[in-house]
């Protein structure tokens, strides 16, 4: 892992991953959407709304994903301070932020026709309003830790301590009656109750959205690597002037 | 006996195409902001690299 400590190292790879994620995410994303919409056929119970699924899904799996990212980030920061792990971490947290919003919004559009009500304060739909909190609370402490001049300690913990909700959001619908339903697939055991009509594009479209989050938290960090050469070569050149 | 008529809103137009403009919106939102002050950061590097 060490070996991609290396900012330059990382630069070099990051430069030709980032087009292949955002051409393959934009495909898959595209397909997904478009079969999850006018080709995969409406579900036998739900009816049409069952199409929300294509976008509630992948978003729940990236809000979720995404903070287990920021967690293995920050601790790879904590323990090996690692250059580049602060940076993954902050480059996560806006954009694990952005899909925990679709996930909760898309989810009460979703839960509107299907429960008839936007939201109930149900166990699964708390704990991922409670992820969306723990995001916004890492977003503030680094900000203000950064603005200080911190390594962003702080923050990291934050996050650490706030990875211990994620199995609460996995469980929560066998832990507690809710009404949000159980876990239609099983990837451990590559089990699925779904009809492959609709197993299919929502994993078409799950790829895609995963191939996408890459892409933007690639891009971001391109950007923070190379806001950090502008500042320490700013100060190298008022250096020399003075 | 009272008969009572329950109007039941269209799908589509008030969740399904909603729930994806919500999404696409979000998505490329995301996107343009990552690619634009990727590629702003990235060339003031390189013009300071320059001087």
């Amino acid at each position: 892992m060490h070996r991609f400590a290396n900012p330059a190292r990382f630069l070099r790879i990051a430069r030709w991953a980032t087009p292949i994620t955002l051409v393959l995410g934009l495909i898959l994303t595209t397909a997904g959407l478009y079969i999850g919409l006018f080709a995969s056929p409406p579900d036998y119970q739900q009816g049409e709304s069952v199409r929300i699924m294509y976008v509630h899904v992948p978003a729940a799996w990236l809000g979720s994903g995404g903070y287990l990212g920021l967690a293995i980030a920050s601790a790879t920061a904590l323990i090996w301070r690692h250059p580049l792990a602060t940076i993954a971490a902050r480059a996560i947290a806006p954009v694990g932020a952005a899909f925990t919003a679709i996930c909760l919004m898309s989810g009460s559009l979703w839960g509107k026709p299907t429960w008839g009500t936007y939201w109930v304060w149900d166990a699964r739909l708390t704990s991922m309003l409670v992820l969306l909190f723990l995001y916004l609370g890492y977003l503030a402490l680094s900000a203000s830790e950064g603005e200080q001049g911190g390594e962003r300690k702080g923050a990291a913990i934050l996050a650490l301590i706030g990875a211990i909700n994620l199995p609460i959001i996995k469980y929560s619908v066998e832990w507690w009656n809710t009404l949000h339903q159980g876990s239609s697939i099983n990837v451990l055991a590559g089990k699925s109750a779904m009809a492959p009509e609709i197993l299919t594009p929502l994993l078409v479209s799950v790829a895609g959205f995963t191939f996408l989050f890459a892409a933007i938290v690639l891009m971001r960090m391109r950007a923070m690597l190379a806001e950090q050469r502008v500042e320490a070569r700013s100060r190298r050149l008022a250096e020399a002037i003075a | 006996m009272i008969e009572a008529v329950v109007a039941r809103p269209d799908l589509w137009a008030s969740y399904i195409w909603p729930s994806y403009i919500l999404t696409i919106g979000g998505l490329v939102a995301l996107l343009v902001w990552s690619w634009t002050a990727m590629r702003a950061a990235e060339k003031r590097a390189e013009d300071l690299k320059r001087k």
